[in-house]
């Protein structure tokens, strides 16, 4: 008999949780399609639309769209990853008051904190994986390296699902989502989603450059368009070190907020 | 029908601050992201396919007429079914006020707020020299119109509606496709032909192209008689189908 031995810190029990919430989305209407029809419109209207018109981007071989696709397959990562551990865990918090009933059992906040992370990443890693499909199926796939893009988005969605619980923690009410917006739309808009880096003034680029959704997209962009190289290695510190630091700010937090 | 209206303008004033994030700030940043980060990629590749302006001129009175919908259908929709779920209207129905004029003033609102949001927006298309003159004004009255088709059926339709997430629905997968395909972003030329008539359908195509030739200074009399008459014609249904439907939800 083989025993599978699971080191202490994967907290076993946050399965719970993940479990709880995938029986959850089992009965909401098709929850990875909804993630999936923006990201379309938008990859059909600006890549394929805009794109006719753009003709090539400075220093790239291949279509508009084929260019756009995995930035917006990195920010659907995003996206997924964050709402669920921004509106999903603060609805959860305060409105359903689901962790009040889960605090009397054997969880602990970290355990909750890990799950929700965790689960999040899941729905990211599928939305991607059914927008990678996508792309091949549209033909914008134009390199076999593109596939790190599924690794890639469980690191984006490591990062930002633990950034959104960190942010979600300092939220009194839903107004506050504001703000959240006030930073999330820009970023989308400006982290050289639609164009390069290159087209800024270079006092702003060092700016652009500090946007973790930045890192995201060349993380996955540079290898969809066969370009591998060891510079990939900064957005993937980038992108733990963000990630953990969040992390660390959300369970403490959390800890403090809930045992009180 | 005007104190339903004054109603909406004294809450106004006290959250407008809040609003301006979605009303202002986010067309403003696709105006900037798109408009000028995508257009100079744009403008320096092939600007004959967008009547020889630059990108951002051809795109910035498009985002406006999107802007316009975007607002007036949230406001209609959450707005008015939030109203009659959870008060405002509730408060209401008790007093003299009929059903009819609660939503007639409630549409007059969303008309002001779309005019106030569109006006604000104008002002930077100015700033940045995408329109001038007779163009703003004719721009601000297009948005205007358009918001006010937009919101018209929506308050009809959500007046009756129950769960917050149809309007969530509704908006992704109606109001969002009207967003990215009705020529704001790229011209209706650009399509295959026989998917054309398609956009010629849609109410946003309409109030783009009133709210773009207007401020290009190309708009034609039968042109732009056609857009408004399609508008008004939303604009007005929807009001006749909202005084039904109010009246059902508020005085059963």
């Amino acid at each position: 008999m083989t025993t599978v031995v699971v080191p202490a810190w994967t907290r076993r029990r946050a399965f719970a949780l993940i479990e709880r919430n995938f029986m959850i989305y089992r009965r909401s209407v098709t929850p990875l399609l909804n993630a999936l029809v923006e990201p379309i419109l938008y990859l059909v209207s600006i890549g394929v639309g805009v794109g006719m018109l753009v003709g090539t981007v400075p220093g790239v071989d291949v279509p508009y769209a084929a260019y756009v696709a995995p930035a917006i397959l990195a920010t659907t990562a995003m996206n997924t990853a964050f709402n669920q551990t921004s509106f999903g865990v603060f609805i959860r918090m305060r409105v359903d008051k689901t962790y009040q009933a889960i605090l009397p059992t054997p969880l602990s906040v970290t355990d909750i904190a890990v799950g929700e992370v965790t689960s999040a990443m899941i729905n990211a890693l599928l939305t991607s994986i059914g927008f990678l499909a996508l792309m091949a199926v549209g033909g914008l796939v134009t390199s076999p390296w593109a596939l790190l893009a599924l690794p890639a988005s469980v690191l984006i969605s490591f990062a930002f699902a633990a950034g959104g619980l960190a942010v979600t923690t300092y939220l009194r009410d839903f107004p506050d989502f504001q703000y959240i917006q006030l930073f999330m739309l820009p970023m989308y808009l400006f982290a050289t989603t639609f164009y390069p880096l290159s087209i800024y003034p270079e006092a702003v680029q060092p700016l652009i450059r500090a946007l973790p959704l930045y890192h995201s997209i060349e993380l996955v962009r540079e290898p969809a368009l066969g370009r591998l190289h060891w510079d990939l290695l900064i957005p993937v510190v980038y992108l733990v070190a963000f990630g953990s630091i969040a992390m660390y700010v959300a369970t403490r937090r959390m800890t403090r907020a809930m045992l009180n | 029908m005007l104190r339903a209206f004054g109603y909406w303008v004294t809450r106004y004033r006290r959250t407008w601050r809040g609003s301006i994030v979605i009303n202002v700030l986010n067309p403003l940043l696709f105006l900037i992201g798109i408009g000028a980060g995508l257009g100079t990629l744009v403008d320096g590749n092939a600007p004959a396919q967008i009547a020889g302006v630059s990108y951002a001129a051809f795109f910035a009175p498009g985002m406006l007429a999107a802007a316009a919908m975007q607002n007036a259908f949230l406001e209609g929709a959450a707005g008015v079914a939030r109203a009659a779920g959870f008060g405002a209207y509730r408060g209401a129905t008790p007093t003299p006020l009929d059903p009819e004029q609660l939503a007639a003033g409630h549409l007059l609102f969303i008309a002001f707020r779309v005019l106030i949001a569109s006006g604000a927006f104008i002002v930077v298309m100015a700033a940045f020299g995408l329109i001038r003159g007779w163009g703003a004004l004719g721009a601000l009255l297009g948005a205007t119109l358009t918001g006010v088709a937009f919101a018209a059926p929506a308050a009809a339709w959500a007046v009756g509606v129950r769960k917050m997430r149809q309007i969530d629905t509704v908006f992704r997968f109606v109001i969002m496709p009207l967003y990215l395909f009705s020529g704001t972003f790229f011209a209706v030329s650009q399509l295959p032909e026989w998917i054309r008539p398609v956009s010629y359908l849609l109410p946003l195509w309409h109030g783009v192209e009133l709210c773009r030739t207007l401020s290009l200074g190309t708009a034609t009399i039968t042109g732009s008689s056609v857009h408004i008459a399609y508008l008004l014609v939303l604009a007005v249904g929807g009001f006749l189908v909202a005084r039904v439907t109010y009246r059902r939800r508020l005085h059963p």
